[in-house]
């Protein structure tokens, strides 16, 4: 029974980018727990002033090493909404196929190398590489047609380099496509030996409903487009996130915190889940049914399994869209469309690894960038992880301290935080 | 002995770091699978916070990526180069520069305000810098994200004892060997020619333009370039570029910019400014 302890981790391990938990309880009760990002900030919204709008775009994606391909994305679609520029259904078929390449790798990384080794009982996957090979040629096997997809697509996954204001710089060969079809149906075994895995394990029992918040798209399991959605019954269309999100400034943290109908609300993995079950492919439904995962699922440490859920949808659906672009050819007058500056403003969103993404920006008439705003998913979760935080300490105050520590590291892990893009936002006042 | 030579009798301690960046240099790394593994038979990982719990700060090999942007992060960098007897730098935020050092445009007092409101004061940055910038390197590989090429070479010399010296070559000369048609024929401004080579030039393979990510080539010859993009009597594929945009000095020199410490913008001087 722990009646008196401090809870102090300093660079919390296995995330992306650097984040400390403190923790105090006092005669067995809760007095403060926190996840405080104390990433450097990069200020990624001052540094685009003045930039070019195709700078702006090749700058953007560099607010993450691993999301970099949503990042890009959601930059593309602002910036071509600002300018008044319409892409063709191809290029739109392709940057979805990317977003598939990219949740792949990202998912399957948090999946087996940050989240499994807690699972596991283990400080990493290092020890793994001598007593299961198998399993660490498994993940890596996983991981790497996310990035070879994502590069098929987009030149290379970190950081692309074929995708532009307008389209593409590079026609695709449909040679390429099917074979990159061939590898994603043999990958879809190892897929089923990661659930017959997942199926072995068993999550803290612990559960906090909270809102859901993601894309919603009216044909299709929300990525590259969509309304905004939450679970508590709001739908707004991107252009008015402004309405939906507020965010706040806390001093212990350079990235800031958001709300919208309640105090805090999840996005990511889980909350996309949660919101648009119904669109899944057939196969990941029966992954998920496979793992007991019925929407709606409370329990934060199942985003990692709702993730591996969507990996399988992801495997899919880019089967099908490779089907569709073989069919159809990919015509190289289709690939790419002209782009003349103009003064705007354009706002758009994607569903990162992580959750909702959005990016803000204004153009003058020569399409300098005027000012730039981004949302990010992991500041959107920070609310929510620290509600989970307080509700679920209680539930664990009578084990040891390290094991508090150790079961505190893993809820914030299962989040599957990604720090360095969380922390460098610009103050999101009313307009 | 040069410390560079070092030779290891054991599997050398490995480590690696980041200060502030995307870590999409550390995530390349990842990348490497196969390549990893066989690493991994050279030498021990003890400390990587992003993919193990185990730490140690006994390590013979430091890998650090990102830019130097707080005092307190000065500091930690000193302590690494302290530990280490290799320090390699990972990628151009450490090894030369790169967009983080965009803010060194701007009173960091400015940037602040823009991004923590009233809230600034419990924040801390000073004007962004590469790693080696701050404490002495011993091997640098460059690139947005780092060269994967590069990197497994510069780990085999550092294994065999040997000295990197890193292209010095214009991406020109990759460009051209590997056969890629010359952007500024698609009517787009590349940086490639006064660029560091050793990516492969990877960028125009697909049709984009070089924006510069591996830093200015030691020789490149700047006012020539600039002259180049802004003159009327410009070479005749350069003018019908220079024609469509019309480019002024400065705009040029806002490219350059993106991953360069342009020489006008010394990083003395916006600490002075920041004063």
């Amino acid at each position: 029974m722990t009646t008196d302890a401090r809870i102090h981790v300093h660079h919390l391990t296995r995330v992306e980018g650097h984040g400390d938990i403190v923790a105090e309880i006092a005669d067995g009760a809760l007095k403060q727990a926190r996840f405080a990002i104390v990433e450097a900030p990069r200020f990624f919204e001052g540094i685009l002033r003045g930039q070019a709008y195709s700078d702006v775009t090749h700058i953007a994606s560099r607010i993450c090493g691993i999301c970099a391909c949503s990042h890009k994305c959601a930059a593309l679609k602002a910036t071509e909404v600002a300018l008044d520029v319409e892409i063709t259904p191809q290029i739109e078929a392709l940057r979805r196929l990317c977003f598939h390449g990219e949740v792949l790798s990202s998912h399957l990384l948090h999946i087996y190398f940050l989240a499994a080794p807690d699972f596991l009982g283990l400080p990493s996957v290092m020890p793994l590489i001598g007593s299961d090979p198998d399993l660490v040629r498994r993940a890596m096997r996983l991981k790497q047609i996310g990035y070879d997809l994502a590069a098929l697509v987009a030149g290379r996954h970190t950081h692309p380099v074929a995708m532009a204001v307008g389209g593409f710089s590079f026609v695709h060969d449909p040679a390429d496509l099917l074979a990159m079809r061939e590898r994603l149906v043999a990958i879809r075994e190892d897929l089923g030996a990661s659930a017959e895995l997942f199926a072995t394990i068993e999550l803290p029992a612990f559960e906090r409903p909270t809102e859901y918040v993601s894309l919603k798209h009216p044909d299709r399991y929300a990525f590259y487009d969509g309304d905004i959605f939450s679970s508590d019954g709001h739908r707004l269309p991107v252009r008015r996130y402004r309405e939906a999100i507020k965010e706040r400034v806390v001093e212990y943290s350079t990235a800031k915190h958001a709300s919208w109908n309640r105090d805090e609300y999840q996005v990511g993995a889980l909350a996309r889940f949660n919101n648009n079950y119904d669109q899944l492919h057939p196969d990941a439904k029966a992954v998920a049914e496979k793992l007991g995962m019925a929407p709606p699922v409370h329990n934060p440490f199942a985003i990692t399994v709702a993730q591996l859920i969507e990996c399988v949808h992801c495997v899919e659906d880019a089967i099908e869209i490779i089907d569709e672009l073989v069919e159809s050819g990919v015509a190289p007058d289709a690939q790419r469309v002209p782009v003349e500056p103009q003064a705007g403003t354009g706002v758009a969103a994607v569903e990162a690894p992580r959750g909702i993404l959005f990016h803000e920006y204004e153009y003058d008439e020569d399409g300098k960038c005027l000012s730039a705003n981004h949302v990010i998913p992991t500041a959107q979760n920070l609310g929510s992880l620290e509600a989970d935080m307080r509700e679920f300490i209680p539930h664990i105050v009578d084990q040891s301290s390290d094991r508090i520590t150790h079961l505190l590291g893993m809820l914030v892990r299962a989040y599957d935080p990604c720090i360095s893009c969380s922390a460098h936002m610009v103050h999101l006042g009313e307009r | 002995m040069d410390k560079r030579m070092v030779r290891f009798g054991n599997k050398p301690q490995i480590a690696f770091f980041d200060f502030a960046c995307c870590e999409g240099c550390q995530l390349s790394v990842l990348q490497l699978e196969e390549h990893l593994l066989d690493m991994l038979n050279h030498v021990d990982v003890v400390t990587w916070r992003e993919a193990m719990s185990e730490q140690s700060n006994d390590y013979d090999i430091a890998f650090c990526e990102g830019s130097i942007t707080r005092e307190e992060d000065v500091e930690r960098i000193r302590a690494i180069r302290e530990q280490a007897s290799i320090l390699v730098t990972l990628g151009s935020c450490a090894s030369g520069g790169c967009h983080n050092d965009l803010k060194n445009q701007w009173p960091m007092a400015e940037m602040l305000d823009l991004v923590y409101g009233d809230m600034a004061e419990h924040f801390d940055t000073i004007p962004s810098r590469p790693i080696t910038a701050v404490v002495d390197v011993d091997y640098r590989t460059y690139g947005c994200p780092v060269s994967l090429p590069e990197f497994v070479t510069v780990v085999k010399r550092i294994l065999t004892g040997q000295r990197y010296e890193p292209p010095n070559q214009p991406v020109c000369v990759e460009c051209k060997l590997n056969d890629h048609l010359c952007v500024y024929e698609k009517g787009l401004v590349c940086l490639g020619p006064v660029t560091r080579c050793g990516c492969g030039a990877i960028c125009t393979q697909f049709g984009d333009p070089c924006r510069g990510c591996r830093g200015l080539m030691d020789a490149a010859n700047l006012e020539a370039a600039v002259k180049a993009l802004t003159r009327e009597q410009a070479h005749s594929i350069v003018r019908r570029v220079v024609e469509r945009y019309r480019f002024t000095e400065e705009e040029i020199e806002a490219k350059l910019r993106i991953y360069n410490n342009w020489p006008e913008l010394k990083l003395e001087e916006s600490v002075a400014n920041d004063d």
